[in-house]
């Protein structure tokens, strides 16, 4: 998870060596944004920044063969969330997962999922996702970090599942 | 197609006379003051009067590099966005490269070798700028570098640059004080009071930035401003009642 400005966490997946390389490239460059103009870019701002990053490298000798999520609180538009794949596509969305265990999470957020979740009911469907995955998921995947972004900015919360060292 | 003359090139005598011309711009550029505090850098500009259509917040002499170090300059607007955007990309890619951000010196030395470069290249001329650049390492020290046109660079206590600068540098090696500098207040108070040597109309055409450690640069409110004017004139007053039997 990188910390693109005070109120936009990247979390990328993928490539070893490729996840950290952009997504420290796309940190700093969002910071030279702030730096330059005065005011940090919006969360729709930086994740259209970010693909057509992608997007460039794709057809280059380099591609960067990762997966992103890109979440935000924008003053205006209020929290949004941002999927990312390494062929550059980009969808806002109202939950989103990869890797593997998006197959079994996906489902558990179709099913739970509504508008206006409030900040309780959001953690708790996280951890019914994490439920899910100890449950069902061939690996065992002992400890989840988990951050909450908001109007104040990014918060840490408690790491799933709990009793998770 | 490249120029193949160099425009900067040695007089008979040793000086390399675009700078020095340089220097003149300089000298023409408004004022900017700096004073290294213990726990605080403080610089300042005169603020120019702007026509009455003019939207005067446009017009911004300090500029923030990182969010530990910031700079103000006195000369070519122009040439100083140029140097000024040059560095800020500097501070990233040297936070990209090493995870750390950079110590007031390294930038200082980027700058200045920046500014060397074009008093050495064919068909360019030198920046007309000098600069007070200011700020905090990570571990804490503050700084304070002067910059020229020619590229090189000094630290010091406290510093002015542009118009009337030799004035205002008589004044702070009268007044500066180690124990005066120790507060914030202290750092703040001695700055507009160089200021107010030169500046016509007193606190509204000051334009006052204060870095705090582990702080980012804060531009000080015009009340602000008036405030510390005020408790220096009244300070001035009370020194003068006294010197009176």
């Amino acid at each position: 998870m990188f910390k693109l400005s005070e109120k936009i966490l990247l979390l990328c997946v993928g490539e070893a060596g490729d996840t950290v390389q952009f997504a420290e490239y796309i940190q700093k460059n969002v910071q030279l944004y702030k730096m330059r103009n005065g005011y940090e870019l919006s969360p729709a701002a930086a994740a259209n920044f970010t693909r057509k990053n992608l997007a460039d490298y794709l057809r280059s000798r380099t591609p960067y063969h990762v997966n992103l999520l890109l979440a935000g609180y924008d003053e205006t538009d209020g929290p949004g969330l941002y999927y990312m794949d390494y062929l550059a596509a980009v969808a806002k969305a109202p939950f989103a997962a990869h890797g593997y265990g998006a197959f079994l999470t996906l489902s558990i957020l179709d099913r739970y999922y509504k508008p206006d979740l409030t900040r309780e009911e959001a953690v708790e469907l996280l951890k019914k996702c994490v439920e899910e995955l100890n449950k069902r998921f061939i690996l065992n995947l002992p400890s989840f970090n988990v951050r909450l972004i908001d109007k104040d900015g990014i918060h840490d919360l408690e790491k799933l599942p709990l009793g998770a060292k | 197609m490249s120029y193949d003359r160099a425009i900067t090139v040695f007089s008979p005598d040793g000086h390399l006379f675009q700078v020095e011309y340089a220097q003149e711009a300089v000298k023409k550029g408004s004022t900017v003051v700096g004073v290294r505090g213990k726990t605080t850098v403080v610089v300042g500009v005169e603020k120019k009067s702007v026509a009455k259509l003019q939207d005067d917040r446009t017009v911004r002499k300090i500029c923030v590099l990182d969010d530990n170090v910031f700079m103000a300059f006195a000369g070519l607007t122009a040439d100083a966005r140029i140097v000024i955007n040059r560095a800020r990309v500097e501070c990233q890619s040297h936070r990209l490269t090493v995870e750390d951000p950079v110590t007031v010196e390294y930038i200082t030395r980027f700058i200045c070798n920046l500014k060397q470069r074009y008093t050495q290249s064919n068909g360019r001329r030198p920046f007309g700028i000098s600069s007070l650049i200011a700020g905090f390492d990570f571990d804490g020290t503050p700084h304070l570098y002067q910059t020229d046109p020619s590229g090189t660079y000094h630290a010091w206590k406290a510093n002015a640059i542009g118009r009337s600068a030799k004035t205002i540098r008589e004044f702070l090696e009268k007044n500066y004080k180690e124990e005066h500098v120790q507060s914030d207040e202290g750092a703040i108070k001695l700055a507009i009071k160089a200021l107010l040597e030169v500046v016509q109309s007193g606190g509204k055409n000051i334009e006052l930035a204060v870095m705090r450690q582990n702080e980012p640069m804060k531009i000080l409110d015009p009340e602000e401003i008036e405030r510390h004017v005020l408790a220096l004139e009244k300070e001035k007053e009370e020194t003068e009642k006294k010197k009176k039997p």
